[in-house]
């Protein structure tokens, strides 16, 4: 049982080909804006026919090109959650949930109209039209209205873009406990990388409508296989690499050589490294230790990104090699210190990279 | 003055027809060119448009020829028995058909406005196409709808040279008021004409202000409707 897709789309720039299989868990696809996240999943939905390919929900056929079968929209039973919510500016909040139940006698409508407006916390807007609306209790309608029919699967398109930073964070959260209750299949879109992090169990990486990675979200953020993964999955630091020994490499970009305890796969042409894992050498380290001046700083509430030239002066602002971040206390001890500073790159935090 | 006021009766059934015709036509089309996506739409976007710019003497001619005797219409009309031109249906077409491109024009721009994925929110619901365009399509472009029928209500009330080609000029029968107003004229009785003429000025001015002040009061609530 699940999601089974493999498609394939011409659009005007670019060729889609997505090829995926979702289960229980949340799946979270992942992927910069125009790397085809969206398409996908309007494929899915129906919404928009692939060139060619299979789609298949819990056993049912829903998209067969060889086969010429195109379940239309209607029949499919997917949930969709819009970007901008898609609400029905002319009906109220209960008559946009009761919208996809129109062959219910009134008394069944009236109690899944029920059950929805108290699972996501609507009660007293009933009567209320969608304007009249926050952005967060917009969003909740979308949702009870796609959770109505009892879809078979839930697609999310990107459904905290429209919301504010505060909103967001506790929207995630209430999200979380609904889609707990939630027994079908659920695909998650987005751009940020925080939002897959928190939401996602696994998580498939586009990149120019391709599927660049595809696992465990874990593994996705810590051991990224491609350089492109590593870019979507927010590591900010790369060189290109040339091997020396069984595990030195030259970092070229750098101008360092750096000892790397994972074993290279094949075809590895870069290395990176998250800009927080990079930290103040101790006195019990002894490898990957480089002298460094910061060329310039960008401050953010909490942290500081220090931009840093590994091995001379910097001669101008632009002149660096690493992005590193860490917390303002730490840089409130950091700054005064004389220079050089020297900083560490851990053997185990390097990530080896493939170019695609 | 002698004043016969059966070209107020038949103008007003005219428009009312033509414009209940029109509005499903021109909807219908309107719907139908929005959603068609392949390379004729130019084409047939002028072709449904031409009978706003063409003279309508032209209409009429071509209406002429369609529902004459040997015309297409007219061969199977007579068939059943019966015939259109210079009978009182001749008006109400030629009033649709001058009508028709000022409703189609205007619901058309309405329904392209209209948020797709709001439209493919509906569908993954379940809903059937024609609940839809019901439901939501026509409320959510019910401004341009309604403006559009209104002009195409004026316009048909206002329609002469096409009518003139087809209906003729048969008092008590298919003489509305535009003709009215031209044979008055012609025969020197201006006072006559002027009543008329007066008649019509006051009525397409009062509508076109209403539809002016009630456009004015739906921009107001459309926007805060459609907020994204």
């Amino acid at each position: 049982m699940g999601l089974f897709v493999d498609i394939k789309k011409r659009l005007p720039g670019f060729t889609l080909e997505a090829g995926f299989e979702s289960g229980a868990e949340v799946l979270g696809l992942l992927g910069a804006s125009g790397s085809g996240k969206s398409m996908t999943l309007r494929c899915i939905a129906g919404i928009v026919k692939p060139d060619k390919g299979r789609i298949v929900l819990n056993g049912r056929v829903l998209f067969d090109s060889d086969k010429g079968v195109n379940v239309p929209c209607r029949q499919r039973k997917i949930g969709f959650l819009f970007q901008n919510y898609a609400l029905f500016p002319n009906m109220t909040v209960e008559e946009n949930i009761a919208f996809g139940l129109q062959n219910l006698d009134r008394e069944q409508k009236n109690r899944i109209i029920r059950a929805n407006v108290q699972m996501m916390k609507l009660e007293g807007l009933e009567k209320r039209y969608p304007f009249q609306l926050s952005g967060g209790q917009q969003q909740r309608v979308a949702l009870a209205r796609a959770l109505a029919i009892e879809p078979e699967a839930l697609l999310l398109d990107e459904p905290f873009s429209a919301l504010d930073e505060h909103l967001r964070s506790h929207m995630q959260k209430q999200f979380m406990d609904t889609l707990d209750h939630y027994r079908g299949v659920t695909l998650f879109v987005t751009h940020n990388i925080e939002e897959a992090y928190g939401l996602c169990g696994k998580l498939v990486v586009l990149s120019g409508g391709k599927v660049g990675a595809e696992g465990l979200k874990e593994n996705m953020f810590l051991k990224p296989p491609s350089l492109e993964t590593a870019q979507l999955t927010g590591c900010k630091n790369f060189s290109a690499v040339r091997r020396l020994s069984a595990n030195e490499w030259e970092a070229l970009d750098w101008g360092i050589r750096l000892k790397v305890e994972e074993e290279p796969e094949e075809r590895v042409s870069h290395m990176g490294i998250h800009a927080h894992h990079i930290r103040l050498a101790r006195r019990e380290d002894t490898e990957n230790i480089f002298k460094c001046w910061p060329a310039f700083t960008s401050e953010s509430p909490f942290k500081m990104t220090v931009y840093i030239s590994v091995g001379r002066k910097p001669l101008s602002p632009e002149d660096y090699h690493l992005q590193w971040e860490i917390a303002k206390e730490r840089w409130h001890e950091l700054k005064d210190r004389p220079l050089p500073w020297d900083i560490c790159l851990e053997p185990g935090k390097l990530m080896l990279l493939k170019d695609k | 003055m002698d004043m016969d006021f059966s070209p107020l009766w038949i103008s007003v059934k005219t428009a009312l027809t033509a414009t209940l015709v029109t509005f499903f036509f021109g909807l219908a089309a309107a719907w139908l060119v929005a959603g068609y996506r392949g390379k004729l739409k130019g084409l047939i976007d002028g072709v449904l448009t031409l009978p706003m710019v063409l003279p309508p003497t032209v209409v009429g001619f071509f209406l002429l020829v369609f529902f004459g005797k040997n015309g297409p219409a007219g061969k199977l009309l007579h068939a059943l028995g019966t015939q259109v031109i210079f009978s009182w249906p001749a008006t109400v077409i030629a009033a649709s058909v001058v009508a028709f491109p000022l409703m189609y024009k205007t619901s058309r721009g309405a329904l392209e406005q209209i948020d797709e994925n709001i439209v493919n929110a509906a569908r993954t619901l379940g809903v059937s196409e024609w609940k839809i365009f019901w439901k939501v399509t026509v409320p959510l472009a019910w401004p341009g709808i309604a403006a559009g029928t209104v002009l195409a209500f004026a316009r048909a009330l206002g329609e002469f040279g096409a009518t003139l080609m087809i209906a003729g000029n048969i008092p008590g029968k298919t003489q509305t008021i535009p003709l009215a107003i031209f044979f008055a004229a012609e025969g020197g009785e201006m006072e006559k004409a002027l009543a008329w003429v007066v008649f019509i000025f006051a009525v397409s001015l009062v509508v076109m202000t209403l539809m002016n002040y009630w456009t004015e009061y739906q921009a107001k609530i459309i926007p805060r409707n459609r907020r994204r």
